[in-house]
């Protein structure tokens, strides 16, 4: 990439401006109040936010500038050369309390009631601002309240009208679901029809909201701010290591709300990592340790639980694997590692969903965005390839949003047509078995419209379409190739991969991987992979990956912090192994039906807020937290748990005293290893689904927002959501009349040797003569990975 | 989620928005809302729907609540059914010292109705109180779809209600 140039800021760009007297140099153009917030000087303010256009209709920012005939808002007034301001002159103080009065005629006197109360800008600003009399004696407005939805609780009565939360979801969400209706009195904050706020960001309203008038729904009468205790932690279900504020009463999750990362998340978070919390009390959670006797679940103490967990391991030896959870953390994924190796295996992995694996020489140290957060904004195109990051990693989405925003290209590749909130510039969507091909006609495109030779892209075919991409990615300087979370499940991601590679040197753009879970770098980092040791050394002997130790026979199988019917991308598989499969150890946060006959060992361990260690997001950001609140019952977090079998084992390395010895050995570890761009070789053959030949539908996969983890599959408010998923079968509505079915019949559905029953759906993301059925279902744990599945009426089976 | 839906839209309808689409640059085409409004209402004998405004932001290509927005700012959309003829009755300044509410309480005597309701055969709408329609000079006034009807007296009213359909 050539080095961009970046001029100095010219004199002339600079004022000079005089703020209580205090002399101050600004940018020309910027607005008084982000000078003045800048250089630590306070205005009162509602509607406006750093985040957000300005509005200037709460008045409340009013400031005396010299000459100007009346006070002026200083979110709205540009600063000049040789401006004089007074913010606290009997002017300015007298334009703010008549502000305050105003907004005070309409506004409840319900503090005592309100779930803002001690947290409130309005109180805080009246308690400075406001009068204790009031002259107003007519009767107040009252606002009819809307549900929303499960998240936001809305008391309308409340509202001042500052508009951050429309300005929100037109700036920010992207999705105008919220709008100032009426004019006058009449004037009402709502979505005028009654219908649910879905926007993925759409809890950042309660934040936003200066008053009790959109106040989390969830956390409702739970608890009063002066109550909680706040500490800080990493969103636990994305690789964009959003930034959090836990709150707690007592031992006791009572909320959770974004702290301000610029690199990260900005100010914002997304809903699932603002309301999974709630998965955390569950009737689920395991509190004690469970060993299986004969047949019989007995619950024992930490001393005989450990003494079988050694004597399984020791017992087991090489023949003992393990799958972890991608959220697991840093701390835990290294000393499974460690153990897993001690005993002479290198079965372990976290790649879960991922099918394809023989791109496993060519992955990088630790995979990531190449690049970071901010930089992504800046992209001049970006290309995402299988995945939908809206959904995915929501964050990540926000940046790409922003980069459209600014004129950058998107172009998405994929194999379902879903929703984005700002405009595409192009979008092929094609069935798996042809989305390789789609790629490579693409690929082929971009190299003979820049002359360059493409014999090895002679297999893929010449498009119009794919000649179109070419066009709009031709004259961009910084690109960007993003391989989202449904590609890692594509059963030829290798080819894909290749073919991106290849994109990737031709156009010299970023390559980039949105991985699933919150650390997967970590993961590849800690040597949670079969091939790789920490700090991604070569192992000398491979061990099985995800895929493979369904069929390795093992006598031992560790799962760490993953359900086996829900995370894994065989769910029939693996649940045969685990059935063959003497022992099965879960360390786990809850406790299923399943489990309770695939286990042998049940070991209670620490989850969100109550764990402690270190996540790695995309950009390789190194995050470590500590815990917020105790584990329940007997919970411990695993990465002690891990350490004490290790050390009882009698093995070297597992004397840690504190998750920062750990964190140090990792770190350690990884003192030489490279950030390494990413590279794949092509492919020499088109893949195995372009290949399959037997009938039926081609299967598409994707894992619902809210059925990422376990714990956001616990949290109930996010389950009523529309972004939960479903367990019916979803087509194109062609497809669909094509079988003689129509919405809502019940069917059989045949993949490989099983068959489950469902219902059809139409849908119109879904490409012709596919099916998507979301994963971590029902319906999904009871069907294998097969690429091609067949429906059938129920009822009238030949 | 929205699905785009504009064919509850006449050809009519659609041929209007375009030509007032047509005299604004292409990327403002959302500054026809007024004028679509305004058609969509009128075809369908004086009040909006839901479904009409969903098809105006659709054809737009505006969000929904951006057009609800405005149907519920303008006193001169109805977002609720209301009689085809709509009668406004000014009682601004000019019009009250002039007679305008003894005006306005004739009219709705002899339509047996309150400002703000229709006649129950859903003829005639009386709008609620309006605020001054720029017709001083001809006060009192009342304005009878879109037309200005100046220094009346409650006789000239009867005149002007009794030549209605």
């Amino acid at each position: 990439m050539s080095a961009t140039v970046t001029e100095a800021p010219k004199v002339e760009d600079t004022v000079t401006i005089e703020v209580d007297g205090q002399a101050l140099t600004a940018r020309k153009g910027s607005m008084l109040i982000d000078v003045t917030d800048a250089a630590g000087i306070y205005i009162p303010r509602f509607c406006y936010h750093k985040k957000l256009s300005v509005a200037a209709n709460c008045r409340m920012c009013l400031v005396e500038v010299e000459r100007a005939p009346k006070p002026q808002p200083a979110c709205a007034t540009p600063v000049m050369d040789g401006m004089k301001v007074l913010t606290k002159s009997p002017k300015a103080i007298s334009g703010q309390q008549a502000t305050m009065e105003f907004l005070l005629i309409n506004h409840p006197l319900d503090c005592p009631i309100c779930d803002q109360g001690g947290e409130c800008e309005l109180q805080d600003l009246a308690l400075g601002y406001g009068s204790s009399v009031s002259q107003y004696t007519e009767r107040k407005r009252v606002v009819r309240d809307k549900n929303i939805g499960p998240l936001v609780q809305t008391d309308m009565t409340r509202c001042i009208h500052c508009t951050r939360c429309v300005r929100f979801g037109e700036e920010i969400a992207g999705l105008r679901e919220l709008g100032a209706t009426g004019r006058g009195e009449n004037m009402e904050i709502g979505t005028y029809v009654a219908q649910a706020v879905t926007s993925e960001l759409s809890g950042n309203v309660i934040d936003l909201c200066p008053v009790g008038a959109l106040t989390s729904k969830p956390y409702r009468y739970s608890a009063r701010a002066w109550e909680l205790r706040q500490h800080d932690t990493i969103a636990a279900h994305d690789g964009v290591g959003s930034a959090l504020n836990v709150h707690v009463k007592g031992q006791v999750v009572k909320r959770v709300v974004p702290r301000e990362n610029e690199a990260a998340n900005e100010t914002w978070i997304s809903d699932r990592d603002r309301f999974s919390y709630q998965g955390l009390n569950s009737p689920d959670r395991l509190h004690t340790p469970r060993v299986r006797e004969n047949g019989v679940w007995r619950e024992c103490d930490w001393t005989e639980a450990l003494g079988s967990l050694k004597r399984m391991l020791l017992e087991s030896g090489p023949s003992t694997g393990a799958l972890a959870s991608p959220s697991s953390t840093t701390e835990e994924l290294f000393l499974l590692q460690k153990l897993i190796r001690a005993l002479g295996s290198n079965n372990i992995d976290h790649r879960l969903r991922q099918v394809d694996f023989t791109a496993d020489a060519s992955e990088p140290v630790t995979p990531g965005l190449a690049g970071s957060l901010a930089d992504l904004e800046q992209a001049d195109a970006v290309v995402i390839v299988g995945g939908y990051p809206r959904h995915d990693q929501p964050l990540v989405n926000h940046r790409v949003r922003k980069a459209a925003g600014r004129g950058a290209a998107v172009v998405v590749l994929d194999t379902l047509a879903q929703e984005y909130n700002f405009d595409l510039a192009a979008r092929i969507t094609s069935d798996p078995a042809n989305f390789n091909t789609t790629l490579g006609a693409v690929v082929r495109a971009c190299a003979e419209r820049a002359g360059q030779p493409a014999e090895d892209l002679a297999r893929y075919p010449s498009t119009a379409e794919a000649a179109q991409v070419a066009a709009l990615l031709a004259e961009r300087q910084r690109v960007y190739l993003l391989a989202g979370n449904r590609l890692q499940s594509h059963p030829d991601r290798a080819v894909t991969l290749g073919l991106l590679s290849r994109l990737a040197t031709l156009r010299q753009a970023h390559l980039g991987v949105l991985t699933e879970g919150a650390n997967a770098a970590g993961a590849w980092l800690a040597g949670a992979v079969p091939h790789r040791l920490p700090g991604g050394a070569r192992s000398e002997q491979t061990g099985a990956h995800a895929m493979a130790m369904t069929q390795s026979g093992l006598q031992t199988l560790l799962l760490l912090g993953c359900e086996p019917q829900a995370d894994h991308a065989d769910p029939v598989a693996l649940k045969a192994a685990l059935a063959a499969t003497r022992n099965v150890v879960a360390l786990t946060a809850f406790v299923t039906p399943a489990l309770e006959v695939e286990a042998s060992l049940l070991l209670p361990i620490a989850a969100f807020a109550e764990n402690e260690g270190t996540f790695v997001n995309l950009q390789g950001d190194w995050q470590t937290f500590a815990a917020a609140v105790r584990p329940p019952g007997e919970a411990r977090p695993a990465w002690k748990i891990l350490r004490m079998v290790g050390e009882q084992c009698g093995f070297n390395g597992f004397d840690a005293v504190k998750v920062a010895d750990v964190t140090n050995a990792v770190h350690g570890a990884c003192a030489s290893a490279r950030a390494s761009s990413l590279s794949y070789p092509m492919a020499t053959g088109v893949g195995e689904a372009a290949e399959a030949s037997e009938g039926g539908l081609w299967r598409i996969t994707q894992v619902p927002m809210y059925r990422v983890d376990g714990l956001v599959r616990r949290a109930h408010a996010l389950q009523q959501m529309p972004q939960a998923g479903d367990e019916r079968v979803h087509l194109h509505p062609d497809t669909l009349a094509g079988l003689g079915l129509s919405d809502g019949v019940r069917v059989r559905v045949c993949a490989g040797n099983e068959q489950a029953v469902s219902e059809v759906v139409s849908d119109l993301a879904v490409p012709k003569g596919c099916c998507l059925i979301h994963a971590a279902t029902g319906l999904a744990a009871q069907l294998p990975a097969a690429t091609r599945v067949s429906l059938r009426a129920e009822g009238n089976a030949a | 989620m929205q699905t785009p839906d504009t064919s509850l839209l006449s050809s009519h309808a659609r041929a209007v928005i375009d030509e007032w689409v047509a005299k604004y640059p292409e990327e403002r085409k959302q500054s026809a809302v007024l004028a679509a409004l305004r058609e969509v209402q009128h075809e369908n004998h004086g009040f909006l729907t839901t479904e009409l405004m969903d098809a105006v932001a659709a054809y737009l290509g505006l969000p929904r609540i951006a057009v609800y927005e405005v149907a519920s700012f303008y006193s001169m959309f109805e977002t609720k059914p209301v009689g085809h003829h709509s009668i406004s009755v000014c009682t601004n300044i000019s019009c009250m010292l002039r007679g305008g509410d003894d005006l306005l309480a004739h009219v709705e005597k002899r339509l047996g109705i309150k400002a703000g309701q229709s006649t129950p055969d859903g003829r005639i709408y009386l709008k609620p109180e309006e605020e001054c329609l720029a017709a001083c000079c001809g006060a009192p006034m009342m304005m009878v779809d879109h037309v200005y009807h100046e220094n009346l007296t409650p006789e000239k009213a009867d005149e002007i209600l009794a030549g209605l359909s």
